[in-house]
């Protein structure tokens, strides 16, 4: 093989005075970069930097930094766009990631502000009064009616349309095993069931081993049609219908050969080691039409128990497609923004489709109310939730709950390294490899992604408490509530949201 | 028709509902509660387009005979019943079909038996475009989709497993067998076209060859079951020519990428 002109991302040294030659490091790195030659030597070219052996050096004398190296600064040319180069000269591919886009992209939340109370509106103590952070997902009527019986007892007449209760605004995004790890997707989902949250099967069917957690499972449905029966229909408390990805809008799934393992093909009921293609078109889809027919074909096979919902990725026209999606008769309509993460997507769509959630959301909301038919459909915000701050003012922008991915696999160890891709993942997550999956315990692993999210939800209690309400209903799509520092009067409009210093 | 002939026809229609004039959710509400209740044999008459029936539905026994036009998903994530139609078909059926029968006496629509696994779809005439399009393959779940007459374009495209046959019977001067990017995107499974190989479109991902003893093995139950479901002579089908069609790779894709 010819030299890489590719310069190692990473420099791997350890302290060789205080290194005990445990080898541990050498057996945490999935990607093969230590070995053993009388002491530690790195294949610097092969670390990715996911810092996995830096944690579990017992002696802690293991330091992972960028390579320092020196190439003459262009701040056209930067050193990512010569590396690319370098890499599609020596390969001819395209290339691929992992995880959301790492550009320096405007985020939007960060020139947002919540409001709070000061002297002529009292502020609410979460810790003394009580805080609804429940929140419905599915299709409101209209009106209600209600019926008032001889003795007074009042009863409901409208028929509900089915909605699933969560007991905090947050659900987690679509992850499919195959993508990730069994020991990480059942982590995910026993820790949805003790939050009284839901978690997503992804593309990739339902495990054996996940499905007494499908009771609080969205089962999706995609091109591909991975593992979808009646059976997986009937077990999920929600189907949706995947079109597209913030990361990779317009661009399918496919899972590789090499990952489509004897486990991973028996759920998805495809043949062992071929590829597993969803791609993005779903060609019996063309028209909302269509999309209809898919829709109701799904409710009239789960008989209208459970809410039927369609995820898209926030592109240029969103708030039209949410709107025409609602009027397919979605229950929901899942919207996934341009910093939104994936286990492997050309990093060409990744850095460029799409746009962002925040625009997204305002854009959606303000269309489904203009139109009279916001009641008819929840609206899941994704695409980078990265805190509680980022959860409230998406609500208050105008969504019910958001979704997270990226924040959930951090709190299993994750380190943003983006190369899920590889299949190598050291910390067992974006891997199938039994020796790297096994380092995730699901009992430890529900305990933290749990611990993050009752974190967040006591952080938005205190956020609506300071802000003077005591539901996140009362934030849901309450604009005002937010200002804006340093936006341009044209996205503040899109927004709905007022420049900061002007009052109610 | 004799009195026993009566009853044994009475016996086979098994519950009879009348279709017209009914919306789609309460026919198939109708067929569920049925199915659920214990029937096998359901005769619906004066179908006009009523969508999704059979969707959903479970059950090896079940039987429905429909005469009209079924609306479009027939059959959708359907997984036991057999469905027999005297009449055409629409759009999507079989959907991602499970297990089970749908037998159509006329033509049908596009994107028929769309992510299927299992089971089998008889058209006695012609198809749409993007017939069996990522129809799968799962252990000893092999679908087949056998249509009588000809096939537009994009005929099993993603392709990942059962199989397909195209019959050609009834062709009209001029009309192809089977469309443009045939199969394209496929990487699994194997079609069966009634022509000789080189009267057939060649793409690079596909090999083409004439049916050997043992595709002739596999093709021929399902041909025997296709004649016996439309009276034809299944001798007369297997004749053939038949061109057995493959994918080069179950990996289309793999060098397409690098990592970044
Ligand atoms: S884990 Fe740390 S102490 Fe053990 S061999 Fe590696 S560098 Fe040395
Ligand atoms: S474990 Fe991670 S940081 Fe350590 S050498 Fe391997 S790739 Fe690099
Ligand atoms: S999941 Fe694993 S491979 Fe992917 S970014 Fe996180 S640490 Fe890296």
């Amino acid at each position: 093989m010819s030299t890489s002109y590719i310069p190692p991302e990473f420099r791997w040294t350890n302290d060789t005075e205080t290194c005990c030659r445990c080898k541990r490091c050498i057996k945490q790195c999935g990607w093969g970069a230590l070995r053993w030659e009388h002491r530690v030597v790195a294949d610097q070219q092969a670390c990715v930097g996911c810092h996995r052996c830096e944690v579990f050096c017992p002696e802690s004398c293991i330091t992972v930094l960028p390579n320092p190296t020196f190439y003459r600064p262009n701040a056209n040319w930067t050193l990512r766009h010569r590396k690319n180069v370098y890499r599609q000269a020596e390969s001819g591919g395209v290339l691929l990631t992992g995880m959301g886009a790492d550009q320096d992209f405007p985020v939007l939340f960060d020139s947002l502000f919540l409001d709070a109370c000061q002297v002529t509106n009292p502020s609410i103590d979460p810790l003394r009064e009580p805080m609804e952070l429940r929140t419905y997902l599915g299709r409101k009527p209209e009106q209600v009616e209600v019926a008032v019986a001889a003795d007074g007892r009042v009863s409901l007449k409208t028929p509900l349309a089915p909605n699933y209760q969560l007991a905090f605004p947050i659900i987690f995004s679509p992850m499919s095993y195959g993508s990730i790890s069994l020991t990480a997707q059942k982590s995910l989902a026993m820790a949805a069931e003790a939050l009284g949250i839901l978690w997503n099967t992804g593309e990739g069917g339902l495990h054996e081993q996940v499905k007494p957690y499908a009771h609080c499972a969205v089962v999706q449905c995609a091109s591909g049609r991975f593992g979808v029966n009646v059976e997986y229909l009937h077990a999920g408390a929600a189907v949706e219908i995947k079109i597209g990805q913030g990361a990779k809008p317009g661009i399918g799934g496919h899972l590789p050969g090499e990952k489509v393992t004897a486990d991973v093909s028996t759920t998805r009921m495809i043949p062992l080691g071929s590829d597993a293609i969803s791609p993005a078109p779903q060609h019996d889809i063309y028209s909302i039409e269509d999309l209809r027919q898919l829709i109701f074909a799904l409710k009239e096979a789960v008989d209208y128990q459970k809410p039927v919902g369609v995820k898209i990725a926030a592109v240029h026209n969103v708030a039209a497609i949410a709107s025409g999606i609602v009027r397919a008769g979605a229950d929901y309509v899942y919207l996934d923004g341009v910093r939104g993460g994936t286990g492997a997507a050309p990093s060409v769509i990744r850095d460029n489709l799409g746009i962002p959630i925040e625009l997204a959301i305002a854009a959606v909301d303000q269309r489904l109310r203009e139109e009279g038919i916001r009641n008819q459909a929840s609206l899941i915000a994704a695409g980078s939730i990265r805190s509680s701050a980022d959860m409230a003012k998406a609500i208050a922008l105008g969504a019910d709950a958001v979704a997270i991915g990226t924040a959930a696999l951090l709190s299993l160890g994750c380190t943003l390294c983006q190369k899920c891709y590889t299949g190598r993942c050291s910390w067992g997550i974006t891997t199938q490899d039994p020796e790297l999956t096994r380092r995730i315990d699901p009992v430890w692993g529900a305990e933290r992604v749990a611990n993050l999210v009752h974190a967040w939800a006591a952080e938005l209690e205190e956020m609506l408490g300071a802000m003077g309400v005591n539901a996140v209903e009362s934030l849901r799509g309450s604009r005002e509530r937010l200002r804006a520092v340093g936006l341009d009067d044209r996205t503040l409009a899109i927004l709905g949201v007022k420049p900061a210093g002007v009052g109610a | 028709m004799t009195t026993t002939e009566q009853v044994e026809a009475d016996q086979q229609a098994g519950v009879v509902i009348d279709a017209a004039g009914l919306h789609y959710r309460d026919l198939n509400r109708r067929v569920r509660e049925l199915v659920a209740a214990g029937e096998t044999a359901l005769t619906l008459r004066n179908v006009r387009g009523q969508r999704y029936i059979g969707d959903g539905l479970t059950g090896k026994d079940v039987r429905i005979t429909i005469h009209g036009v079924p609306g479009g998903d027939l059959a959708a994530f359907m997984d036991g019943p057999t469905l027999e139609v005297f009449g055409n078909g629409q759009d999507a059926a079989c959907n991602t079909m499970n297990d089970g029968r749908v037998i159509i006496h006329g033509h049908a629509g596009d994107a028929l038996g769309y992510g299927m696994r299992g089971g089998s779809l008889f058209v006695r005439g012609d198809a749409g475009y993007r017939v069996g399009i990522h129809m799968k393959a799962y252990k000893t779940q092999i679908p087949a989709v056998v249509i009588g007459g000809c096939v537009g374009d994009f005929f099993g495209e993603y392709m990942a497993g059962g199989m397909l046959v195209v019959l050609g019977l009834d062709r009209k001067p001029g009309q192809r067998l089977v469309g443009g990017y045939l199969a394209s995107g496929i990487h699994g499974g194997e079609i069966f076209l009634r022509a000789t190989p080189d009267a057939l479109p060649r793409a690079p991902y596909l090999s083409s060859e004439p049916v050997s003893a043992d595709g002739l093995k596999a093709l021929t139950p399902r041909l025997r079951a296709f004649a016996d479901a439309f009276r034809l002579d299944a001798d007369e089908l297997l004749a053939g020519p038949f061109t057995r069609l493959t994918p080069i790779s179950h990996r289309p894709f793999a060098a397409k990428y690098a990592p970044a």
